[in-house]
C-alpha cells in the first residue's frame, strides 16, 4: 500500500480492528487530535490578542498619562489595604440581602401562582409588585428609599440609618426580578406533576411545598446564582445614599489623592468575589444541562 | 343499559364534560360495580382519558353526576381530596416525582395525607415492592429505571394509599412490547386481589382476558357495553365493529 490512507478493503479492516500504537480506541485518538488542535489554536489567539493590546495600547498619544492616573503602582499598594474594611461593608450587606431577597422573592412568585378567589388580593398586589418595582432602575429605588424612608422618623436610630434602607431597597428590587425567576421555575414543572401530586390526595399547598417548589428550586440554581453575582456588584449603589462602602470609599481617595488608581483598587476587590462566584454559576449550569439533556452537542 | 349491580361502587350518570365548543364526555352513564374490571376501549380522542381524569375530580364536569357509594362527588364545591384518597390513578406518563426515591415516591401520600407515621409507612411499601418484584430498587430515582419498572412503581405508589377504585389511564401506551408485559402481570394481580378497577387501554388482547366488562367509547358517548366474549366476537353495533375491524386490521388484537 502507497497512499497515506488505506483504500483497499482489507487495509481499512486492519486499520478498524487492529489497536493503534497509543492502545486508544480509534474515537479517542481522533478527539486527542481534535483536543490538541483546539488548544493550539485557542492558545496562539489569545497570545495574539494579548500582544496587541500590550503593543498598540501604549502606543497612544496619551498612554502615559492615563496610566500614571489609572495604574499607578505606589497609590494602588496605598489605596488597597484602605479599600479591605469598607468592602467588608459591601460583603455585609451582600451576605445579609441574598437570603432575604430568595425568601421574600419565592413568596411573591407563589403569591402570583395562587388561583384561590380569596387570595386574589394578594395576587393582584404580587403582580403589582413585580411590575412597578422592575420598571424603574435600582438606583432610582436606593435613592427614593434611602432619602425618604429615614425622614419618617423624628429619632435617629439603627432603623434611620441609610444603609439599612439601601439594603431594604436592594432586597425589594432583587425580589421582584428574582420572583420572575422563581415563576418560570414553578412554571416550568409539568402540569402531570401536579396531577400525580392531587390524585394522591395531596392539597394543592401540599403539592406546591413537595413536589413543584424542590423541583422548581432545582432548575433555577443556575439563574438565581447570576442575580447574586449582579447583586454583589450593584451592593456598590448603596453608597450613593451615604455609606461608606468600597466604592464611595475609593471615591474618597480618588479625591485625596488626585489619582484614578483606587477605583482600579475596588475594581479587583469586586472582581475577587465575583469571578469565583461566576465560575460557580457556570459549573452549575454545566451540571444542570449534563443532567437533563444527555449528550452535549458541539 | 341498564345497571348491572343493585348497588354501584361508582356510577357516572349523564356525564358531560367539553373543552370549548367540543364535547368530550357526551352524556356517559356507566356503573362499575365492587370488585369490578371495566375497560375502556375506543379510538383516541374518544373521552377514555377524560373519563378517568373526571372521576378523579382532576377535571370538573359541567353536567351530570359521578357517585361513589352513593355519594355525589362531582357536585360542585365538594372537596376532591377526600375523594382522591380512595381513588388510586396511574397515568400513562408515569408521573412520578423524580427528585425523589422511590420509596419516597411511595410513602409521600400516606405520610402526608394519612399521617402514617414513617416507619410503618415504609414498611408497607417495601411489602409492596417485593410483591411486585422491585424490592432492590426502593433507593433508586425514576431516572435510573426501565419504564415498565417506572410503571409499576406508580401503580404501587397509588395501591400505597390502599384505594378502594384503581383506575388505570393507558398505562402501558408508553412502554416497548417487551415491558409491556410485567405491567399488565402487576394489573392481573390486582384483580387476583379484588381491586375494582377502570381501565383505558388499547391492548385488545389484554380487555379481553382481564374484564368483567368491556365499554366502548366513540365520540363522547358509551356506545355499547357487554361481557368481553360478546363485544369482540359479537358486537351489536356498527361503530363498535368498524372499530375492532381496524384493530384487527393494524394486529393489535
Amino acid at each position: 500500500m502507497t497512499g497515506s490512507t488505506p483504500i483497499t478493503s482489507d487495509g481499512a479492516d486492519a486499520r478498524a480492528s487492529a489497536p493503534s500504537r497509543s492502545g486508544l480506541s480509534r474515537r479517542a485518538e481522533y478527539d486527542l487530535r481534535q483536543r490538541r488542535r483546539s488548544t493550539l489554536v485557542a492558545s496562539v489567539s489569545t497570545v495574539l490578542v494579548v500582544a496587541a493590546i500590550i503593543l498598540f495600547v501604549p502606543m497612544m498619544p496619551g498612554w502615559d498619562r492615563v496610566r500614571a492616573s489609572f495604574f499607578d503602582w505606589d497609590t494602588f499598594t496605598d489605596s488597597l489595604p484602605k479599600l479591605w474594611k469598607p468592602f467588608w461593608l459591601n460583603i455585609r450587606i451582600f451576605l445579609i440581602c441574598a437570603p432575604c431577597i430568595v425568601v421574600v422573592g419565592m413568596l411573591v412568585a407563589i403569591a402570583r401562582g395562587v388561583r384561590s378567589p380569596a387570595l386574589f388580593p394578594l395576587r393582584l398586589f404580587a403582580t403589582v409588585f413585580t411590575d412597578v418595582v422592575r420598571g424603574v432602575p435600582v438606583i432610582l429605588w436606593i435613592t427614593l428609599i434611602g432619602f425618604g424612608v429615614p425622614g419618617l422618623f423624628s429619632e435617629r436610630a439603627w432603623y434611620t440609618k441609610p444603609v439599612v434602607w439601601g439594603g431594604f431597597a436592594l432586597v425589594m428590587c432583587y425580589s421582584a426580578y428574582v420572583a420572575e425567576v422563581f415563576r418560570a421555575g414553578i412554571e416550568g414543572v409539568h402540569e402531570s406533576q401536579r396531577a400525580a401530586s392531587r390524585s394522591l390526595g395531596l392539597s394543592s399547598s401540599q403539592t406546591m411545598r413537595t413536589v413543584v417548589l424542590p423541583q422548581a428550586v432545582r432548575r433555577v440554581v443556575p439563574p438565581l446564582m447570576n442575580d447574586m453575582v449582579s447583586l454583589q456588584k450593584d451592593v456598590a449603589l448603596v453608597s450613593i445614599i451615604g455609606p461608606v462602602e468600597a466604592l464611595r470609599r475609593a471615591g474618597i481617595l480618588v479625591s485625596q489623592s488626585f489619582n484614578f488608581t483606587p477605583y482600579v483598587a475596588a475594581a479587583v476587590l469586586f472582581l475577587l468575589v465575583s469571578i469565583p462566584l461566576t465560575r460557580l454559576t457556570d459549573h452549575l449550569m454545566a451540571r444542570e444541562r449534563r443532567r437533563t439533556s444527555g449528550t452535549a452537542v458541539s | 343499559m341498564s345497571a348491572i349491580h343493585p348497588v354501584a361502587k361508582l356510577r357516572l350518570d349523564r356525564v358531560r364534560k367539553s373543552f370549548g365548543d367540543r364535547v368530550v364526555l357526551d352524556d356517559v352513564t356507566l356503573d362499575v360495580g365492587a370488585h369490578e374490571v371495566v375497560c375502556l376501549i375506543g379510538a383516541s380522542g374518544s373521552g377514555k382519558s377524560t373519563m378517568l381524569r373526571c372521576i378523579n375530580l382532576l377535571e370538573p364536569i359541567d353536567d351530570g353526576s359521578i357517585w361513589l357509594d352513593g355519594v355525589d362527588i362531582a357536585e360542585p364545591g365538594h372537596d376532591p381530596d377526600p375523594v382522591r384518597r380512595r381513588v388510586g390513578m396511574v397515568f400513562q406518563s408515569y408521573n412520578l416525582f423524580p427528585h425523589m426515591s422511590v420509596l419516597r415516591n411511595i410513602t409521600l401520600a400516606p405520610t402526608k395525607v394519612l399521617r402514617r407515621p414513617r416507619a410503618e409507612a415504609e414498611q408497607t411499601a417495601h411489602e409492596l415492592l417485593q410483591r411486585f418484584g422491585l424490592d432492590d430498587k426502593a433507593g433508586a430515582f425514576p431516572d435510573q429505571l426501565s419504564g415498565g419498572q417506572q410503571q409499576r412503581v406508580a401503580i404501587v405508589r397509588a395501591l400505597a394509599m390502599q384505594p378502594e377504585i384503581m383506575l388505570l389511564d393507558e398505562v402501558t401506551a408508553a412502554l416497548d412490547p417487551v415491558l409491556v408485559g410485567e405491567v399488565l402481570n402487576v394489573i392481573r394481580d390486582m384483580r387476583g386481589l379484588g381491586m375494582t378497577m377502570v381501565l383505558a387501554t388499547h391492548e385488545m388482547g389484554f380487555a379481553r382476558e382481564i374484564s368483567d366488562r368491556v365499554c366502548f367509547l366513540h365520540q363522547g358517548r358509551v356506545v355499547e357495553q357487554g361481557p368481553p366474549e360478546q363485544m369482540f366476537s359479537a358486537p351489536e353495533r356498527p361503530e363498535t365493529h368498524d372499530f375492532l375491524a381496524r384493530v384487527i386490521a393494524s394486529g393489535r388484537l
